[in-house]
């Protein structure tokens, strides 16, 4: 290529906010209803119903915009979207375009070689979703599902600020990060409770002028979006290059086939009418109301990452695994209060807890334990009463059904042999049983201790104390 | 009438509107479209200088309901409308994209 160019991108990004009804009914938001069974003459648009506004929606999302440190709008309101869809039955969305309830945000977010860039926010507002629409393989048929119209949404307009796929993830990340902190949404591409469109244009490098930019849409984890940009980068290099324009229009990504193709074409003229809808009022955030928002924002992941190294003397590393999600940082600060053992807690966290939830093909946020059963397994291994290949495997038990180590132990007998006439006994028929091993030993082949305190462990069902058999096993042998 | 609306205009509208429109019935809703900008024209004598825009005609405020669940399986009542489905879903002409 003989030009240098430079890759222009802002993002919009939807979440799916965790409410436990919808943004203008008492309709449950629950996932995996039969078809239709979440809906009520307002979510499927029946003439003379009114929607009445979520409270839940309005908190959740100005602790977006304050967490992104936006402008909190304190006089909003909502205004319809026009347009006709099967998947919407009002034949307009309840969008906010005049008065969006947050603005003129950002996020920092850190590249690769460790500066720290903002990534700016031009707005975010409150929406609400369209239903489902599922097409018949064989017949000229949709059907139509309306259980997620009216689920609550917001939409965080990104400025152009980014410059590569590594800084849109890289955004899409700490969003999604502030937003799980939040408890506002789960945030799972894959499941559609977060969906970014992507605008992208090329300019040469050193232009101030932005380039004729495309918004690609159906992105749905963050390998697709990386592929996505590239490709599209890549396309309208081409165009430019051979001299052709890039046409403003929507393209859909196809992440089988590593292609996106134009959705809509001209002569679906899109426009909207916006127009302030009239059943709903407006909306003021008090700034007593907006204070209680304020005074419920919870530590995030940069101050905890700060206080755990102060306070805990873990391992950076550790810190920033387990900072990553809000429920390992809860888990972690409530067993450690319990047994104050930090860094036995922290193992426990970083190496069973993330090997069984990869075995299981878990996500962090599925984990089911108690901070409580965790911390008194860290106690029992501490005190000696079980050794560490029990701890293991009742941790397993703990993972998996959140089980009572105490009371696990007992009813199983899994307790730690710490006596020595106990030891003593099973020791000597062991190595009476065993000359060969002895000789072994005693001509110096100091491995061959291993296989006898191997022998105890197992007649004592691993039972035993390891370090405690060893050192009787040592001074047996050597009479 | 000192509103005049293009071909272009009501071709537009009708675009939007989903309406396939006749040549006279076109010139019928020009006219009638011409009339009703007209009639908003008379709101631009008067002087707004100064005044906020209006978002609401009722000086109401913060009308919101807690994020608790009050409604059942709403689905019977919902199809019910629908002019055609398959006892779970509406049914409607394949549209894709």
């Amino acid at each position: 290529m003989a030009k240098n160019y430079e890759t222009v991108i802002g993002l919009e990004v939807h979440v799916e906010l965790a409410t436990k009804t919808k943004i203008f009914c008492g309709c449950s938001t629950a996932f995996g209803g039969a078809p239709n069974t979440h809906t009520c003459p307002v979510c499927t648009g029946m003439p003379g119903s009114l929607p009445v506004l979520n409270k839940q929606v309005v908190e959740y999302a100005a602790a977006v915009g304050l967490a992104t440190n936006c402008t909190i709008t304190q006089n909003c309101k909502f205004d319809r979207k026009n347009y006709f869809y099967p998947d919407n039955p009002q034949n307009y969305q309840i969008s906010q375009l005049y008065l969006p309830i947050c603005r003129n945000g950002h996020v920092d977010i850190e590249l690769e070689d460790g500066t720290v860039k903002p990534v700016r926010i031009h707005e975010i507002h409150m929406e609400e979703d369209a239903g489902k629409l599922v097409h018949d393989d064989w017949e000229d048929v949709s059907y139509v599902d309306f259980n997620r119209s009216g689920v609550p949404l917001i939409e965080i307009v990104s400025e152009p600020d980014m410059r590569s796929a590594k800084e849109v993830i890289a955004y899409l990340e700490k969003l999604r990060l502030i937003i799980q902190y939040l408890g506002a949404s789960d945030c799972k591409l894959q499941e559609g409770s977060m969906r970014a469109d992507v605008n992208l244009s090329v300019r040469e490098a050193g232009s101030t002028e932005f380039g004729t930019r495309t918004e690609t849409k159906n992105l749905n984890s963050f390998s697709a979006i990386q592929r996505a940009i590239e490709a599209e980068t890549a396309r309208q290099i081409d165009l430019l290059e051979s001299g052709q324009p890039v046409i403003q229009e929507t393209r859909r990504w196809d992440d089988n086939k590593e292609y996106s193709y134009a959705m809509r074409s001209k002569e679906d003229a899109q426009d909207y009418r916006y127009f302030p809808d009239p059943d709903l009022v407006p909306v003021n955030i008090s700034d007593e109301w907006l204070d209680e928002i304020k005074s419920r924002q919870p530590e995030f992941k940069t101050e905890k990452m700060k206080r755990y190294k102060e306070e805990f003397g873990i391992p950076d590393y550790d810190i920033n695994i387990i900072t990553d999600s809000k429920k390992m940082a809860d888990i972690f600060e409530e067993a450690v209060a319990i047994c104050n053992k930090p860094k036995k807690v922290s193992n426990w966290l970083m190496v069973e807890t993330m090997r069984l939830l990869k075995e299981h093909n878990m996500d962090v946020s599925d984990i089911t334990f108690s901070a409580k059963n965790l911390a008194a397994l860290v106690n029992l291994t501490e005190a000696g009463t079980i050794n560490s290949s029990v701890a293991k495997e009742v941790f397993e038990k703990v993972f998996s059904e959140d089980i009572d180590p105490e009371k696990y132990v007992n009813e199983h007998g899994l307790g730690q042999v710490n006596d020595e006439s106990a030891l003593r006994q099973t020791i000597e028929e062991i190595v009476a049983a065993n000359p060969q091993s002895v000789e072994d030993y005693r001509n110096g082949k100091e491995k061959a201790i291993g296989f006898l305190v191997g022998q105890t462990m197992k007649a004592m069902k691993g039972k035993a104390n390891p370090g405690l058999v060893n050192t009787m096993l040592k001074e047996i042998l050597s009479k | 009438m000192a509103n005049v609306i293009s071909d272009e205009t009501i071709e537009y509208v009708g675009i939007l509107a989903k309406l396939e429109l006749s040549d006279e019935d076109k010139e019928n809703a020009k006219k009638d479209m011409a009339s009703m900008l007209d009639y908003i024209d008379k709101l631009g004598e008067l002087d707004t200088e100064g005044v906020e825009p209006m978002s609401h005609i009722f000086p109401v405020q913060n009308v919101m309901r807690e994020d608790v669940v009050t409604n059942g399986d709403g689905s019977e009542d919902t199809l019910k409308n629908a002019p055609e489905s398959n006892g779970e879903a509406f049914i409607v002409p394949k549209t894709v994209d």
